[in-house]
């Protein structure tokens, strides 16, 4: 046991000796989580809307009005016909029109009947995506209100769909913190484990601990607690952050938030392992952590990118990263504050994916050089 | 009167507050083949890479093929050639590639390295290994090879890095057989090395000790002065003398 | 049976690359044992074989009794190994280093002190020094501390004095020395074949295959012919005419001096020093010497 302590104690040396680990490990997941949150923003701020539509329809009025007072839209104008959006948009002068149908305001009352059109600025797809979706949200509790006015009961009446459902306001940090919570952790776990591991192949001072009567299964065990108790710190400071400074609601029970995450961290130790197995240098296990678990990870893990819209079989590829499991767990259990039930079948795909991983990982950990 | 190959007067290197190379001054002669000895750590590294161009003095002037270390570095670079034991070839290229390489990096035109390449794979017996990869080739032969690639540009001062570390006794003394025969076609030859009994084969031995040349002499003389029966003990009361291990 | 290593077939391939072929060796107890030959001869893969990190393709070995494969978790425990470049951790101080390996063996630096005392007092005043920090001799010696910590039966050294310089490389041999005479049984590798008189035996080793072995002297003894030591004022053109001569086995550069064999019944001495005078080459000096081991690896080499 004493050699146990021992091994941990230097490898947490090892980390905090070396001004570059402490960066990757502590400074990282703050930077990380601020650029995501506020820099790379695709939310939608200061949209600039003109309108076409009958002005003396008062569903039109109030719509507009409503789209005005949003204090993420501003109306810029009003185009005479739908012809005119292709010159303000050439000009600049507008990210969005929005189109109301003859008979607006009358269509609200009758199901199925209110006719209005929103036109994005495609030439900036993600963004136009996310100001017609947020404008479709906008136009919705209009309607919606209208409704509650009208009948006095809620109903919907209007063409638009309303998709978001938890995030009103699209705010990006809803997605992020997930997703750079699951970058993170994977990170943090497997090439931090890769990396030192194959750092002791390379200056050979893992063939002095092979050659010593510690048993394999120790040396590696002592390697992976220091990065399991750098991940929890990252993953209380990650919720701290995102929690005061994102301000994204904890909805769900932080326990099993936290039972999750020692599941993906256990899954990408396990992962860092077999990286360092068929390393060998620490060049080659940063480039496969680099190309093989960090890229796959932020495009098919939905940080980006929602997997549903890609292709099938890319679909099923994303199924096999075990980030996207974790972020669709954290994503409920943090997000949408549902229990264990809602995120069983995800807990389970990851709990699998550890055990395998670990089983295959230790095994073909070799206590022997080739 | 035609410059020495290697005038140095009063170089110093230091690194932060520690001082490398202190002061030193030598000269070597045209087609001599120069021994450069030290202990570990004794700045004969330092020393050599400021001579290579490769790096810039604290202090002090000096020639190196007629130019200056200080200033005109990229042409001191043209006109000598390199080898060490550490890197010389690129393993995943073949015995030609390598040669192809060298060639065109010295600014060779396609019609000489094509000569070239002929030449040098005769002349090492190499022709039936021209497509095998230089990493695959024993030792002994990937030394000649690097050897012969690092002259490939006729250049005037040759330097090596202890050339034959780890070498077999024969190849050892097969490769320093190359050395003389470059000398004597009047290329200046400029060697570092652990063994002693090389040391015995340059015309003439500095030996470096903490930053200093402490002697400077052909190895008769130096063996006489220190009554020493061969360069091994003329070493060892050289560095010997100079005091316990430091502890940088 | 009192040997401390006993090898015997081993052979290990890595794809067809034959690094060693069938080598069998055995080291008697408190012995300065040599594995001496050029790099690339199988030297650090029969080192990683017999310190259990390797397992070879054929052949057994037994160190200190124990099987190198089977008794593999009990025989870690009693050999102390070097590996051939510096392996300790560089970011860690010598103390930490020190107390890290003495922890891995289950034992204390304080419990073995008396045992590295006489090289561990040379690093002690640096003992919060990080170890990358130490100059070449230094970390040498803190690596000796390392494999020597636990009181090992057996030490191996993988090529200690590899690129170490002349001065280094005598007060290596000389710690040698004293750690044998402590009881412990030293198998060294070397390059350098000038080491190899500080060894009480060695193996000569080329290709995989050893291709020599007794005490130096009883290497020396076997050298089949007679040797003479031509010195002049201009070496290299007096190499390449007694290479030419009729008679002359093989001549090569030795430091000061051109070792040179030859077929006595076609010519000797005087001989050869008379075609060198009419060649213009007065002034040259030929002496009757006894070989050493590096001329024996050279004529070894050949057959």
């Amino acid at each position: 046991m004493r050699e146990f302590a021992a091994s941990v104690v230097k490898e947490f040396l090892h980390i905090f000796r070396d001004r570059r680990t402490i960066l990757i490990a502590m400074v990282m997941p703050v930077v990380q989580i601020i650029l995501f949150g506020f820099a790379v923003s695709t939310e939608v701020n200061d949209v600039r809307v003109v309108f076409c539509g009958d002005m003396s329809d008062p569903a039109v009025r109030n719509a507009v009005d409503r789209i005005d007072n949003n204090r993420y839209l501003r109306i810029t104008g009003r185009i005479d016909s739908p012809a005119g959006i292709e010159d303000v948009f050439r000009k600049n002068m507008a990210d969005a029109a929005v189109l109301f149908g003859r008979d607006f305001g009358s269509g609200l009352v009758q199901p199925g009947h209110s006719q209005v059109r929103i036109v994005g600025d495609g030439s900036d797809p993600n963004t136009a995506q996310m100001i017609t979706s947020y404008i479709k949200g906008v136009l919705q509790a209009e309607q919606t209100d209208f409704s509650i006015s009208f009948t006095g009961e809620k109903k919907t009446l209007m063409t638009p769909v309303v998709q978001l459902m938890y995030n009103p306001a699209m705010k990006s940090s809803y997605n992020f913190v997930p997703g750079v919570m699951g970058l993170i952790l994977m990170l943090i776990c497997s090439m931090m484990t890769a990396v030192s591991i194959v750092r002791e192949k390379e200056t050979g001072t893992l063939e002095l601990l092979l050659v010593s009567p510690v048993r394999p299964l120790w040396i590696i065990v002592s390697k992976m607690i220091p990065y399991l108790v750098l991940s929890a710190v990252n993953f209380i400071s990650i919720l701290l952050l995102s929690h005061y400074v994102m301000e994204v609601p904890v909805n769900g029970s932080i326990l099993l938030l936290s039972v999750a995450a020692l599941v993906f961290v256990v899954t990408s130790l396990a992962l860092g392992l077999l990286i360092s197995v068929i390393s060998p240098n620490q060049r080659t296990a940063l480039l496969i952590c680099g190309m093989g678990l960090t890229m796959p990870t932020m495009i098919f893990s939905g940080i980006i990118f929602p997997c549903e819209s890609m292709p099938e079989i890319l679909q099923w590829f994303s199924d096999i990263i075990p980030a996207k499991w974790f972020i669709i767990i954290v994503k409920k259990v943090m997000i949408q504050g549902s229990g264990l039930a809602s995120a069983a079948k995800e807990m389970l795909i990851l709990t699998g994916m550890a055990a395998v991983l670990l089983a295959v990982s230790i095994k073909s950990f070799r206590t022997r050089l080739q | 009167m035609v410059p020495d190959a290697v005038e140095i007067r009063n170089l110093t290197k230091r690194f932060g507050d520690f001082t490398a190379v202190d002061n030193i001054s030598f000269n070597v002669r045209r087609g001599e083949i120069f021994g450069f000895l030290g202990a570990n750590g004794a700045g004969k590294t330092t020393a050599m890479r400021i001579l290579c161009g490769l790096s810039r003095p604290t202090s002090g002037e000096g020639t190196v093929a007629g130019y200056d270390i200080n200033t005109q570095q990229e042409k001191i670079k043209r006109r000598i050639g390199y080898m060490s034991q550490k890197f010389s070839l690129y393993p995943d290229l073949t015995v030609r590639e390598n040669i192809r390489l060298f060639g065109g990096i010295y600014g060779l035109r396609d019609r000489e390295i094509k000569e070239k390449t002929d030449m040098l794979l005769s002349m090492l017996d190499m022709r039936q290994e021209r497509d095998k990869f230089a990493g695959s080739l024993p030792l002994g032969w990937k030394q000649k090879l690097a050897f012969s690639i690092a002259m490939i540009h006729d250049p005037e001062i040759i330097f090596l890095d202890e050339p034959t570390g780890g070498v077999d006794p024969e190849t050892r003394r097969r490769f320093w057989e190359m050395i003389y025969d470059v000398s004597e076609k009047g290329t200046t030859v400029f060697v570092t090395t652990h063994y002693m009994d090389e040391a015995e084969y340059c015309d003439r031995v500095s030996v470096m000790v903490d930053g200093r040349i402490a002697a400077l002499d052909s190895p008769e003389r130096l063996k006489e002065m220190y009554r020493a029966e061969n360069m091994d003990e003329v070493f060892r009361t050289i560095v010997g003398r100079s005091g316990k291990e430091d502890s940088r | 049976m009192n040997n401390t290593i006993d090898i015997e077939g081993i052979s290990k391939s890595y794809g067809d690359v034959h690094a060693l072929k069938g080598i069998s060796l055995h080291v008697g107890a408190g012995e300065i044992f040599g594995l001496i030959g050029p790099d690339g001869a199988g030297k650090t893969t029969l080192f990683r074989i017999m310190t259990t990190l390797m397992l070879p393709d054929t052949g057994t070995g037994k160190v200190c009794g124990l099987d190198i494969v089977k008794d593999c978790s009990r025989l870690r425990r009693i050999i102390g190994y070097m590996p051939g470049k510096f392996s300790l951790y560089q970011d860690l101080t010598v103390k930490e280093n020190l107390d890290y390996f003495a922890t891995l063996f289950g034992t204390t630096v304080r419990d073995n002190y008396e045992n590295i005392k006489e090289i561990y007092s040379q690093i002690e005043p640096f003992a919060d020094r990080r170890a990358g920090k130490l100059s070449g001799g230094m970390k040498q010696k803190l690596a000796l501390c390392c494999a020597l910590v636990h009181r090992p039966s057996v030490l191996f050294l993988d090529e200690p004095t590899t690129g170490v310089d002349a001065v280094s490389r005598k007060d290596f041999w000389t710690m040698l020395s004293r750690i044998r005479s402590s009881g412990v049984t030293v198998f060294v590798s070397t390059p350098y074949m000038d080491e190899a008189a500080r060894c009480d035996r060695l193996a000569l080793i080329r290709e995989g295959s050893v291709i020599g072995m007794g005490s130096p002297e009883e290497i020396t003894a076997g050298f089949p012919f007679r040797l003479l030591a031509v010195k002049g004022s201009r070496m290299y053109p007096v190499l390449k005419i007694l290479r030419g001569m009729e008679g002359v086995i093989s001549c090569f550069s030795f430091g000061d001096s051109h070792h040179l064999t030859y077929d006595p019944e076609v010519t000797g001495r005087e001989r050869i020093l008379e075609t060198l005078s009419d060649a213009g080459f007065d002034d040259c000096t030929a002496m009757e010497i006894s070989p050493g081991v590096e001329d024996c690896f050279m004529w070894l080499s050949h057959n």
